[in-house]
């Protein structure tokens, strides 16, 4: 695997760890109780990342945030991908009527909103809250592993050990998970870690847009709509939660692309 | 001949079908909203007569769609008091048993009804609507939404084709140079910055270039679009992730193109590097890209929501964030989402269609 693929694995590694031990290293009073006497403050000792236009403590807040964006970037990956993948097999392995009504409509009406248009009407008439951001992301998300898992499946199913897996009598079902999916695995790994990505910076626009999680609870994409009316005069605001964001977003990147190069003998050469 | 007709026809009554269930979804969404839509729009002080009115105006008064199939609150209140009462306190102690959710779900079924309400329903009204151009009136400011949506989409197209032109620019000439200078410090630069462009975010590009060519170095104003040079900063925030994608594209494009026979044979008759690069290998090599192109149209004009809010770009996208989602204008909300899903299909399906004339060995497959 190349070089970047380690790196981003170690980013993944950092936000992990930072995510999981948040108590360590920030307090969540500093994170959601706001100290109005210090507004905008600058970075310094007390407060490493500065605090913000309501007084709360940055560097607790992007270490809060951590686990909003991993908790909905990890959500939204497993139930999009187990979707994706149980419509993506269906379609691929039965053919006919089903993969046309799947993959010919079904997938085409979910790729027909772009990107996050889909995800902000749902939660514009739904109402924001976490449970109905991450619904809003599966919803948009399935699609994607669905449309690799079919691929796959179309080329697995005509390899010679499925013929010979069907000659001996096993089950469609059978077949389908022991013999199929393993060898059909490999690109929707990268999809999920490209999943990943996308997911975070889905949640982080989001609540950008003030359609993510309601205040005061920590989230980077909250916190740089917060940051929107003061960075001029105090950057730091926006500095560390878009410095946050764009680390996770390309640590996962870094993964997808590695991964794909890795299991992709074809583009390794290249 | 035949195969060709049939297989036109068969394109485009899917994309009829596509365009009939997204505008259907679109309909029904006002039905997602918790709660009455009349309500959340006037607020909890409205007196009955304001909301009765406001109902009627707008066809909320009508059946949401053909027919419901939904439970009758007093009489499902009724039930539960009467049936469940003795059994409150065992119930509490086992509140996630299976036994008690088929309890609900066979209380809930006694108590729905079937009901047909026929043509004149909210979906069959908003659709006729739509044939019609009428995209019903704001629910704020009663205005024709259409109106509302024709007034400031050219700015959203215009600030998505600038973005484009950008992206363009910089991306062609950085991924032939990567693509030629394979494993240089060019192609290394390119690579880092194609995934840089993919991984930041607008709204974290956007607030920087403000800082950088707003407030620092004032060569451009903030926000707003009072000059024309005023789209260049939103026009290169939008367009940063999509020239990101397409160096990728035209890189990978060019090196598979260099391994190709008739690039051989170029470069066997004699000609210069340079013409056997722009005149050969990118003709071919950009037939890719320009799917890329068409399927990225919607994408920005999908991204520019977020583009628009940084920079108060008066396009579509603010109108759906400030006037419609923000003042629960959910009408408006609605004709947005339309307007921009159905743009998005149809740039698709253009796509495709220039894809196919490009490229011969397509039509043919």
């Amino acid at each position: 695997m190349n070089r970047l693929a380690y790196i981003g694995f170690a980013i993944i590694a950092v936000i992990v760890v930072t995510a999981v031990f948040a108590p360590l290293f920030a307090s969540w009073d500093a994170a959601t109780v706001p100290d109005t006497a210090l507004r905008l403050a600058p970075p310094s000792g007390t407060h490493w990342f500065g605090t913000d236009v309501l007084g709360y403590d940055v560097f607790s807040r992007v270490v809060y945030g951590a686990r909003i964006s991993l908790q909905v970037g990890v959500t939204v990956t497993i139930i999009s991908a187990i979707f994706g993948m149980i419509i993506g097999a269906v379609a691929g392995f039965y053919g006919g009527f089903i993969d046309k009504f799947l993959s010919g409509y079904l997938f085409n009406v979910f790729l027909a909103f772009p990107g996050l248009l889909l995800a902000i009407a749902l939660v514009a008439f739904l109402g924001a809250g976490l449970g109905k951001m991450i619904l809003a992301l599966c919803i948009i998300g399935w699609v994607g592993y669905a449309r690799v898992m079919r691929g796959q499946v179309l080329k697995v199913r005509e390899f010679d050990f499925v013929q010979a897996a069907r000659a001996v009598g096993a089950s469609n079902l059978r077949i389908l998970f022991i013999h199929i999916l393993p060898n059909a695995i490999q690109p929707l790994i990268v999809q999920a870690s490209l999943g990943m990505a996308g997911a975070v910076l889905s949640e982080a626009s989001l609540s950008f847009l003030g359609l993510g999680i309601p205040p005061p609870t920590p989230s980077w994409g909250t916190m740089i709509e917060d940051a929107r009316t003061t960075y001029t005069i105090a950057p730091h605001t926006l500095l560390f939660p878009g410095l946050a964001i764009a680390l996770t977003v390309l640590a996962f990147n870094f993964i997808g692309d590695g991964l794909r190069e890795y299991l992709d003998p074809k583009q390794r050469r290249r | 001949m035949k195969y060709k007709v049939i297989n036109i026809l068969r394109q485009f009554g899917l994309l009829v079908l596509v365009v009939w269930t997204v505008v259907s979804l679109v309909t029904l969404l006002i039905e997602l909203v918790p709660g009455d839509p009349a309500v959340a729009i006037l607020g909890e002080n409205a007196t009955p007569e304001q909301i009765d009115s406001f109902r009627l105006k707008h066809g909320l008064d009508k059946p949401a769609f053909f027919f419901t199939y939904s439970r009758d609150p007093e009489l499902y209140r009724g039930i539960r008091e009467f049936e469940q009462q003795p059994k409150e306190k065992e119930r509490r102690n086992e509140q996630w048993f299976v036994s008690n959710a088929v309890e609900d779900l066979l209380v809930d079924l006694r108590v729905r009804e079937f009901r047909w309400h026929g043509a004149d329903n909210r979906y069959m009204n908003y659709w006729t609507g739509v044939l019609h151009g009428d995209l019903g009136n704001s629910f704020k400011t009663d205005t024709p939404v259409l109106n509302l949506i024709l007034e400031r989409y050219p700015n959203t197209i215009k600030l998505a084709l600038a973005a484009m032109f950008i992206a363009i620019l910089i991306a062609i000439p950085l991924g032939v140079l990567a693509g030629t200078r394979k494993g240089s410090l060019v192609d290394n630069f390119s690579s880092f910055f194609a995934l840089l462009g993919i991984s930041l975010p607008t709204f974290v590009i956007g607030p920087f270039l403000v800082y950088l060519f707003a407030v620092k170095i004032q060569i451009f104003s903030a926000t707003g679009s009072l000059y024309p040079e005023d789209i260049v900063l939103p026009a290169v925030t939008l367009g940063a992730a999509l020239s990101a994608i397409l160096t990728r594209m035209v890189r990978s494009s060019v090196i598979e193109e260099l391994g190709e026979d008739y690039v051989r044979t170029a470069r066997a008759k004699g000609l210069s590097e340079r013409t056997v690069i722009y005149k050969h290998v990118l003709k071919n090599g950009l037939i890719p890209v320009v799917t890329i192109l068409g399927l990225q149209l919607g994408v920005l004009l999908a991204g520019s929501i977020i583009t628009e809010k940084i920079f108060a770009w008066p396009g579509l996208g603010l109108l759906l964030l400030d006037e419609g989602i923000a003042k629960r204008d959910y009408r408006l909300v609605q004709g947005c989402v339309l307007a921009i899903s159905v743009t998005y299909i149809f740039a698709n399906a253009l796509t495709d269609w220039i894809y196919r004339r490009l490229d011969p060995r397509i039509r043919l497959s």
